[in-house]
């Protein structure tokens, strides 16, 4: 099994009454809040924590996008995916990922992405999401309407831009450009891994079954929340004659871990409420902008993530009990965590397990304690899962992976 | 009240639905969010006195998908331009309401001789930063209907009750006439109407509810200030931005003075 550190990147000062006081904490949220040189401190932080998980061992590192936000501080998620580019020098570069519609021409994706690849020496996972409506229709303004079209069709732009060895013509329906080569070229051939985190559209499921993409389910609501769409993706894909293969699906989830249960209890409990209570407050406003959904989805009565999260959040669990019992948080001792990891991992079948082990307003100390504790004692549990069975077709390939070694080695 | 007569024209290879109902001067109606999926009592006092028509706009409940095809604003107007002229309109007149209206202004101020009077109901299109027009689209569940009328079950009314023991597929109509509306006006309403206005020389009648929340009065005078054509206005007490559901007698009277005063 695969195991990916993911940072969102939280500011972490938000004062204790911000959603008394507050609509949201994305879109509208106000910058009275923001401090740039607290940021400073918070950005270099958590840099430092990725480049830590990396050299302890994790498969990957996570970074991702949003817009207009207060829980998740990366705009341009290959800012911070170039220097992870440089500083470390085995794990993935999971860049989880860039909202394909946005970008003005989507082949500014292919370029971008394809750096990062060439400087990581080909440790590129390349993350295609729609994007919430938060960042992709507010904060952004596209049109809701079109955003999929758009997304599809960027898609196709960046794939013949990694794939066509000359100059083409693009002939799009949004995008016209008469010269299209981009340079550099990725290292991966003929292009690095694609991996699409999906809130639950039925439309999102078959599309990456077409196209053989790993399917991601970002959810903070954890492993309980998620099983209805974690199976409802794999009936999907037994419909359409898919395999069973855990490493088509990936799983986000928030773990602590400490030497002692009581520990672990006293450790988390600040972080965690602070997440679920100052961070997880979306204005449901801002949920249901019109053509996000599709009829399909709306038909299917499969709830995004994003729609159900703010209709939730009227009942999602704020307290620390609540959010172990409802299963938004794993937090226990090693044994624990990796028990209870294994059971999440075979019962919603997922090869690849995305670890939020920083949340909240976690310290460096903590999340570097969490981390490492995680690599020492959870991850040797786990991490032969699922080898002896299935191979693993959307991770960069090992030869390209070990590059940057040798690549040092030869200088 | 009873029941309009319907039928339907192809635009682009997609069914529209026209409704039709009375005798006389020939007068169309462009509806606004949400559409219609019932006849009104405002379309049964015009037909009173005229013969109405009442063309469903793409993506609007009536109207098929065909929305997804239209990418742009020039999609739009032509649409618009082919479905009014089908429907039988052209050189008749023209009233819009809310995104209605503004496609319907849009559509005079490219041809002229599309219609004989303009009449708008709180019709959308402009932008002013100083007095924005109310984000229809960042609103809490369920709060629409309270922004389009004073009596937001004459809002449930007019647009939802297709099937009433279908309630998944009157979501889909309504969520589809919402998507159809933002693809006009996302995400600020500003469609760039206001540099065409000068082309509109037709009599034009502006209504708005006194109590719009959506449009504030102040656009009536941008409107009032760029159609080359005279232009009244009738403000509306007792309404929000659909005025015509809101108050079917008042609008549909002044519509009809202003109609049959320029047959």
């Amino acid at each position: 099994m695969k195991m990916l550190f993911f940072h969102l990147m939280p500011y972490k000062e938000l004062p204790e009454d911000f959603r008394e006081r507050n609509p949201s904490i994305w879109v509208d949220i106000h910058s009275r809040y923001f401090s740039a040189d607290r940021a400073h401190l918070m950005y270099n932080e958590f840099i430092d924590e990725l480049e830590y998980a990396a050299e302890v061992g994790f498969d990957g590192v996570c970074v991702n996008e949003h817009h207009s936000n207060g829980y998740g501080l990366m705009p341009s998620p290959n800012l911070i995916a170039s220097t992870l580019a440089r500083q470390t020098d085995k794990s993935a570069i999971c860049i989880m990922g860039n909202s394909l519609a946005l970008y003005n021409p989507p082949v500014r994706v292919a370029e971008e992405m394809a750096m990062i690849d060439c400087m990581s020496g080909g440790r590129v996972i390349a993350g295609f999401p729609v994007g919430t409506p938060m960042d992709t229709c507010y904060a952004y303004g596209q049109n809701p309407s079109m955003l999929r079209a758009r997304y599809l069709e960027a898609h196709d732009l960046i794939m013949r831009a990694w794939k066509e060895p000359d100059t083409f013509s693009f002939d799009g329906r949004f995008n016209q450009l008469r010269y299209v080569n981009i340079w550099p070229r990725p290292v991966q051939q003929p292009h690095p891994p694609v991996w699409v985190p999906g809130g639950g559209s039925v439309e999102t499921w078959q599309w990456c079954a077409e196209l053989d993409y790993l399917y991601a389910y970002l959810s903070y609501y954890g492993y309980k929340a998620g099983e209805a769409t974690m199976k409802g993706f794999w009936s999907h894909m037994d419909e359409l004659g898919k395999d069973r293969n855990p490493y088509r699906a990936g799983f986000l989830q928030f773990v602590g871990v400490a030497e002692t249960h009581k520990e672990a209890m006293d450790l988390y409990r600040e972080p965690a409420e602070y997440f679920y209570d100052r961070c997880l407050h979306f204005d449901p406003r801002f949920a249901n902008a019109p053509g996000y959904k599709t009829e399909a989805t709306i038909r299917a009565r499969v709830r995004s993530q994003i729609q159900s999260g703010p209709t939730a959040a009227q009942g999602t669990a704020r307290d620390f009990d609540s959010i172990l019992d409802a299963g938004y948080v794993i937090a226990g001792t090693p044994d624990e965590v990796a028990e209870r990891l294994r059971e999440v991992a075979i019962n919603l079948n997922v090869g690849n397990l995305m670890l939020l082990l920083h949340f909240g307003n976690m310290s460096r100390e903590l999340t570097t304690y969490n981390t490492r504790l995680f690599a020492d004692a959870v991850m040797p549990q786990l991490k032969d899962l699922f080898d002896d069975e299935w191979e693993n077709h959307w991770w960069p390939s090992t030869n390209s992976v070990n590059q940057q070694p040798a690549i040092q080695a030869a200088q | 009240m009873s029941n309009p007569i319907t039928r339907h024209v192809q635009i682009n290879g997609h069914q529209c639905r026209i409704w039709e109902k009375g005798t006389g001067e020939k007068i169309g109606f462009l509806a606004g969010i949400g559409g219609l999926t019932s006849w009104t009592p405002f379309l049964d006092h015009l037909a009173e006195e005229t013969q109405v028509i009442v063309p469903s706009l793409p993506g609007f409940p009536g109207g098929s998908n065909l929305h997804t095809d239209l990418d742009n604003h020039l999609d739009w107007l032509i649409a618009t331009h082919d479905l009014l002229t089908k429907s039988g309109l052209k050189g008749c007149h023209l009233i819009g309401a809310s995104v209605g209206g503004s496609l319907a202004a849009d559509a005079v101020a490219l041809w002229p001789e599309l219609a004989k009077t303009l009449s708008l109901i709180a019709p959308l299109g402009l932008f002013d930063e100083n007095e924005p027009v109310t984000d229809i689209y960042a609103q809490k569940p369920g709060q629409i209907r309270n922004l389009m009328c004073n009596s937001p079950d004459k809002y449930d009314i007019a647009t939802s009750g297709v099937d009433e023991e279908d309630a998944l597929e009157n979501e889909v109509i309504q969520q589809r006439a919402h998507e159809a509306a933002a693809r006009i006006l996302w995400p600020l309403s500003n469609t760039g109407l206001l540099k065409r206005l000068h082309r509109i020389q037709n009599k034009t009648l502006l209504i708005w509810g006194e109590d719009d929340p959506v449009l504030p009065l102040n656009y009536a005078r941008k409107f009032e200030e760029s159609i080359t054509g005279t232009v009244s206005r009738s403000v509306i007490s007792g309404a929000r931005h659909l005025a015509e559901l809101d108050q079917p007698r008042e609008v549909a009277d002044a519509v009809l003075r202003f109609t049959l005063q320029n047959k």
